[in-house]
């Protein structure tokens, strides 16, 4: 397991970010990158990598990871629905939303697909309450979604992935 | 229609892009200031009266003189982008759309503050608004307002975009400081203040998005002229993150004149309650602020109009009002079930408590398992005395604020909705009937609009 020398330069420009012999900074990013390189998740194997690269001891790298809601610490489907569930989305139908995407993919909450295309999570305001309801997929933020909108969704990570996206 | 100075040019054409802020006056803050020493500059913030627009409102200029300044140590600026209070939205949208604000903001206040390398801690969930950020600081630099000897003033200033990985708790500043050192985000004792102590053990100012950007114009304008603007201590404008049933969300700014009433009825704002329906209740400033019914948000106890201000917002202490907060407001409408709303608020902080302290840690846990038994039917009326007790031992018992945070939901909920647990507690098979899509029982509270 290494990153391509694209992405070495890459934590290389992010360690710079910080002053010298602070390279822990460069931790959460570098984690972001880790796991986006190295199928979606934080293996142990990953995560003692990024130790070595950022010169830490494992546990400083398993402790970090282990704290923060958006490393994953086990394999999740291609495409994650990340649905919020707090008040604000509440209000406007996301218990409705989230509802329709179990019925229609068959998962519960933290459950993956069988064939691996699909991961269903439920997440803590996103911040975007007021584009309610909504979810995140990827980079991006899926808002004002109904159950045609998730149709749409489906169908459209089908294809991508049918495409080889 | 009320003064903008910050989202004022934020629909303009191309104004995300450098050439377009620059020609639409952007970056004359920092010629401005670098004209000035930076004790004129914290001065005039001063003279502003901004308040913290992060949730606890603490004067600005007052935070900035209190940092240390020793000889041969380095200091820090850190823009808390983390916005994670439920039902703010506010920072999002400046930064999505009027980036170079907030650059413009970052380059002044680190030129006041003395920091020559300022850190903006962005959530790791506005990924998309990282790139945005960063193609904004690259152009800035190619421009020559960062990097070295900036427009030959010998300031040097470079800034930095550091993602966050999803954790509520990084929004509280000591967390944030840890999380910025790659480290989890526990809170740390206080004191040393980050003032004193910050990022790396040297001063550092934690300071909001909207905070930032509000130095732009204040530079502009100047702070006497900026402090005008407003009433009383609320000087400036404020951006609003409005959700919840209106038929209007979105992030609007305002100047702090207007009423609750007609930030909520009015077209230019909230535009009513969506669908027909009646105003049943708003927490008025972020999920962790009281809620109120709808009598207590249009007036207050004293029967005055409930202004959109820091002081009005926050008339009756927490007794009978509330706080501006973070200005997440989220309207409630008369079919909209306190408890269940509450219980995703317990939810909320049991998830995102640190752990660190047991009353928090525990509490927190507790106060979702009691709300859930009580949503579902489960309930017993002793379990509303509970939840009440529950709540009252976290207040003020706890490293970071957040404690209070997880309670104070709670606490209004109980005070001003007690008969709407009672009937959970008495109507069983209706709760559980109704588990989707709760409630017409409570009468709804008429608005007067
Ligand atoms: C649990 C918790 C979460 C917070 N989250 C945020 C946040 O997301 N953004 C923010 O600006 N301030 C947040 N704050 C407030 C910060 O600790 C700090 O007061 C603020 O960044 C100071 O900036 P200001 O003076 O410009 O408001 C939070 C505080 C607590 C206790
Ligand atoms: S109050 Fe809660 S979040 Fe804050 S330090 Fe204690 S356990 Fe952590
Ligand atoms: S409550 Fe869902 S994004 Fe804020």
């Amino acid at each position: 397991m290494e990153f391509s020398a694209e992405k070495l330069a890459k934590v290389n420009e992010i360690i710079a970010r910080y002053p010298e012999g602070k390279q822990k900074s460069a931790l959460l990013p570098v984690l972001h990158l880790a796991q986006q390189e190295f199928g979606g998740w934080l293996s142990v194997e990953t995560m003692d990598y990024v130790a070595s690269l950022l010169k830490l001891e494992p546990i400083e790298v398993y402790e970090v990871a282990t704290f923060y809601s958006m490393y994953n610490l086990k394999p999740v489907g291609k495409y994650m629905f990340e649905v919020c569930q707090t008040g604000p989305c509440m209000l406007r139908g996301s218990d409705d939303i989230i509802k329709y995407i179990e019925d229609k993919l068959g998962i519960k909450p933290g459950e993956t697909t069988a064939d691996g295309m699909f991961t269903l999570k439920t997440v803590e305001c996103l911040g975007a309450c007021g584009y309610a309801p909504m979810m995140q997929l990827g980079k991006h933020y899926r808002e004002h979604l109904t159950k045609e909108k998730v149709d749409q969704i489906i169908e459209e990570c089908r294809r991508n992935a049918a495409a080889g996206n | 229609m009320g003064r903008k100075l910050l989202l004022e040019k934020a629909h303009i054409e191309g104004i995300r892009y450098y050439d377009t802020y620059r020609r639409e006056g952007g970056y004359a803050a920092v010629e401005k200031a670098l004209k000035m020493t930076p004790d004129e500059v914290t001065d005039q913030v001063k003279k502003s009266g901004l308040r913290g627009r992060g949730g606890a409102g603490f004067p600005t200029g007052m935070k900035w003189s209190f940092l240390a300044k020793p000889e041969g140590v380095p200091r820090y600026l850190v823009c808390n982008a983390d916005e994670s209070e439920p039902g703010t939205f506010k920072d999002r949208y400046l930064m999505e759309h009027i980036p170079h604000l907030l650059i413009e903001g970052l380059i002044v206040s680190s030129y006041a503050l003395g920091s020559n390398r300022t850190y903006i801690y962005i959530r790791g969930e506005y990924a998309w608004i990282v790139d945005i950020l960063e193609q904004a600081v690259a152009e800035a630099k190619k421009n020559g307002w960062l990097g070295n000897n900036i427009k030959g003033s010998g300031f040097n200033l470079e800034i930095y975009v550091h993602r966050g990985a999803g954790a509520y708790i990084c929004g509280e500043e000591t967390a944030l400081i840890e999380s910025l050192e790659g480290k989890r985000g526990n809170p740390r004792i206080k004191p040393p203040f980050p003032a004193v102590k910050g990022l790396w053990d040297c001063p550092t100012v934690v300071n909001n998005v909207e905070t930032l950007a509000a130095v732009v114009p204040i530079i502009n304008m100047g702070g006497e002229e900026y402090a005008k603007i407003g009433v009383g201590k609320s000087t400036g404008t404020k951006l609003i993150s409005a959700c919840g049933n209106i038929n209007k969300p979105g992030v609007y700014e305002i100047d702090m004149t207007i009423s609750v009433e007609e930030f909520i009825y009015s077209d230019e704002y909230c535009g009513g309650i969506a669908n027909g329906k009646r105003l049943k209740a708003c927490i008025p400033g972020g999920s962790s602020v009281p809620i109120l019914p709808a009598n207590l948000l249009l007036k207050t106890a004293k029967g005055e109009t409930r202004m959109m201000n820091y002081e009005s917002l926050a008339d009756g202490g927490f007794q009978t009002g509330s706080m501006m907060g973070s200005g997440g407001f989220i309207v409630l409408d008369e079919d909209q079930c306190v408890v269940r709303h509450t219980l995703t608020l317990a939810r909320f902080y049991r998830h995102e408590s640190c752990g660190q302290c047991s009353p928090c840690r525990e509490g927190t846990g507790w106060m979702e398992k009691i709300l859930k038994n009580i949503e579902y039917g489960k309930g017993k009326m002793s379990d509303i005395d509970l939840l009440w007790d529950i709540q009252r031992r976290i207040e003020g018992n706890t490293i970071c604020p957040l404690g209070d945070a997880a309670a104070w939901p709670v606490a209004a909920a109980i005070r001003h909705f007690r008969d709407e647990f009672e009937w959970h507690v008495t109507n069983r098979e209706e709760c559980l009937k109704r588990n989707y899509g709760l409630a017409n029982y409570a009468e709804p509270i008429k608005a007067t609009a």
